[in-house]
């Protein structure tokens, strides 16, 4: 184009000169004094850019230092734990009386973890799955548009209000349909606890079954299918993946809840599956635990941390189920 | 569904119509309805259950709602019982939770979608932010125990606000991360090619033309998690927000250092004192706390249909 040594001097359009002399060869450029080209001061630019991108990764990396801080401080002062408890004996003990006497059964407070975490999901799972399927193939556009934001209402009240309204609104209210139900009781913490999680469900699982491409639901309705038996058959195990990673989530929701559980199935460890006795979880164990009085050291100190590390590695096993079943049956559609 | 490939499953289909097609078409369409019907009652009850809940509370609180019961301490007797420490200790933490968290979770988020070049380093924090979201939040207070109230005593002075706002920044920096990237995805990639095609360097472009365009995103997703963050009350429980504090924190330095409450945690106490006359202003307060969640939600709304329009 241009001869090697010939650069046209720079006119008024600037960029396309510059455009130019980057398509020509660096050896091509006139003398640097010679030129009146725009040369910013890039050295400041890049240096900030520099700056920024370190500074933003240390923020990133305040995430992974989280992880191990929770990690470590629950690995540091379990070990410390089982130093004086046995770990033979956190197993097996029946009963659960750290704070005063010499009994550390972890199976009495998770009997209570599963008992209530077992009644939400029989709440949360089906009715969060049904509605699911209604706001994303029945309901219309109109009606999903309202319907959304009142499951959005439902999942950001604190679960402290639900822990009140299962007291003092369920509770009394089951009395009069289920006999010998006493004042705290597993079954409305976890009736209650149902409703808490069942928008997480409906939400994670709407998301799930929407994105199904309707090239799917076409094609089934063309084999002579109804629109339940395309649902059912077709649609959901299209969207499998995102569903199970739902109700997985809701799970370690319903095993990590504190208040509903603390507030209204009570603070009693027995070693029992009956849904209508006051009851204490792993979380509402840890929250009794810190509102009474244990300095750093002691036995009752460390035991939060063993109650803890128990709750993490539960809900830790759910997630790594959860990543790997997403990896293994997550279909891609173009 | 993945119909059978084995041929002879077809040939069966083809020889005895009657073996796997069933063309009553009455009776399906019949269960089609019970199954529509079985959804919208799904739907039903979550909406019945949500206003039977507004309603037990509203009633229960409304009464207790007056001007002295937001602005006086708490006290023994119910009749005189009042929310201010706690209001103004919710208002704390909000404010310290969100100065740390806001420009943590926003900078980490646009490290991972803009800056982060696709390797391990960039994936474990990927696997490990959606492993923190899954982490109860319980498990945080714990944390918050150890590191901010005993390690950094020095720092935080032990159970006080500034350990409190800590955990709880913490624990709602994942989901300030997620939607920035969210937001940040959003953005139309060619706005950024524009950028570099000017000369604008990656941060340049990032800060002058992709960040102003996902601003109502992040805005909104860090109201909602700071909502989130409000009606949190296990990790600050664990952390050592105290029951009865009668003084609200001072507005200094000192002042982070200062034991607190927060609204949750009031209506925690007032319920677990287990007495009648304690049950309306526990109830008061859940609508006040209501009231709040509701403010800045709505204004996370207003902010996503304000700007929703303005979209490139």
């Amino acid at each position: 184009m241009y001869g090697s040594s010939q650069i046209p001097c720079l006119g008024p359009n600037r960029l396309f000169h510059l455009v130019l002399i980057m398509h020509t060869e660096p050896n091509s450029l006139p003398p640097p004094n010679d030129s009146k080209m725009w040369r910013p001061k890039r050295g400041v630019s890049i240096w900030s850019e520099r700056l920024v991108k370190y500074l933003f990764a240390s923020f990133a990396l305040i995430s992974v230092v989280t992880t191990i801080g929770i990690v470590g401080t629950l690995i540091f002062e379990t070990f410390e734990f089982f130093r004086e408890i046995p770990f033979f004996r956190f197993l097996t003990d029946t009963q659960w009386t750290p704070l005063f006497s010499d009994q550390f059964g972890i199976f009495v407070l998770i009997s209570a973890t599963f008992m209530t975490s077992l009644i939400a999901l029989l709440v949360a799972l089906p009715i969060g799955l049904l509605a699911a399927i209604c706001l994303s193939e029945y309901a219309s556009p109109k009606m999903r548009k309202w319907l959304k934001p009142a499951l959005e209402i439902l999942a950001g009240i604190p679960t402290v209000v639900y822990g009140y309204f299962a007291l003092l609104f369920v509770t009394p209210l089951l009395q009069s349909i289920v006999p010998g139900l006493k004042i705290f009781n597993s079954l409305s913490a976890g009736l209650v606890m149902g409703f808490a999680i069942m928008p997480l469900v409906a939400s994670l699982s709407e998301d799930a079954i929407y994105a199904v491409p309707q090239s799917l639901r076409q094609g089934s309705y063309a084999l002579g299918t109804t629109k339940r038996e395309t649902v059912t058959g077709v649609v959901l195990p299209a969207a499998l993946s995102g569903i199970v990673a739902s109700c997985v989530l809701a799970i370690s929701r319903a095993v990590g809840e504190t208040m509903i559980v603390t507030v209204a199935a009570g603070a009693s460890p027995v070693l029992t599956l009956d849904p209508r006795v006051s009851v204490q979880t792993m979380t509402s164990f840890i929250v009794q635990a810190t509102f009474g009085d244990n300095p750093v050291g002691t036995i009752g100190y460390k035991t939060l941390f063993a109650v803890g590390m128990t709750l993490f590695l539960i809900t830790f096993v759910l997630n790594i189920f959860s990543f790997w079943f997403v990896r293994r049956f997550q279909e891609k559609y173009e | 569904m993945t119909l059978s490939s084995n041929p002879r499953d077809l040939s069966d289909l083809q020889g005895d119509a009657n073996s796997q097609f069933k063309p009553n078409l009455r009776s399906r369409y019949r269960l089609d309805r019970a199954f529509e019907l079985l959804t919208w009652l799904a739907t039903l009850i979550s909406l019945i259950v949500l206003v039977t809940l507004l309603f037990d509370v509203i009633g229960d609180g409304a009464g207790s709602l007056n001007w002295d019961f937001l602005t006086s301490p708490p006290s023994r007797r119910a009749a005189r019982a009042g929310l201010w420490p706690a209001l103004v200790g919710t208002v704390w933490l909000l404010g310290i939770t969100a100065v740390v968290a806001f420009p943590i979770g926003v900078g980490s988020g646009i490290f991972l979608e803009e800056f982060a070049p696709d390797n391990w380093f960039t994936r474990l924090i990927e696997i490990n932010v959606g492993n923190l979201a899954a982490v109860p939040s319980i498990v945080y207070g714990l944390l918050g125990l150890t590191v901010f109230v005993d390690i950094l005593r020095p720092i935080t002075g032990g159970t006080s606000v500034l350990a409190g706002g800590l955990t709880l920044a913490l624990l709602i920096l994942p989901i300030i991360i997620v939607s920035t990237r969210e937001a940040l995805r959003a953005v139309p990639s060619s706005l950024r090619q524009g950028g570099f095609a000017l000369g604008a360097t990656r941060w340049q472009v990032i800060r002058d033309l992709v960040f102003a365009q996902s601003l109502p995103g992040i805005l909104t997703g860090t109201i909602l998690a700071l909502s989130r963050a409000i009606g949190e009350t296990a990790p600050i429980l664990v952390v050592g927000a105290a029951g009865y504090i009668a003084f609200t924190p001072p507005l200094s330095l000192e002042g982070l250092q200062s034991d607190f409450t927060a609204l949750p945690i009031q209506i925690y106490v007032w319920i677990s004192r287990a007495k009648k006359d304690f049950e309306p202003i526990a109830a008061g307060g859940i609508v006040v706390l209501l009231v709040v969640l509701l403010l800045m939600n709505t204004s996370a709304i207003l902010l996503r249909n304000k700007f929703q329009n303005k979209k490139l």
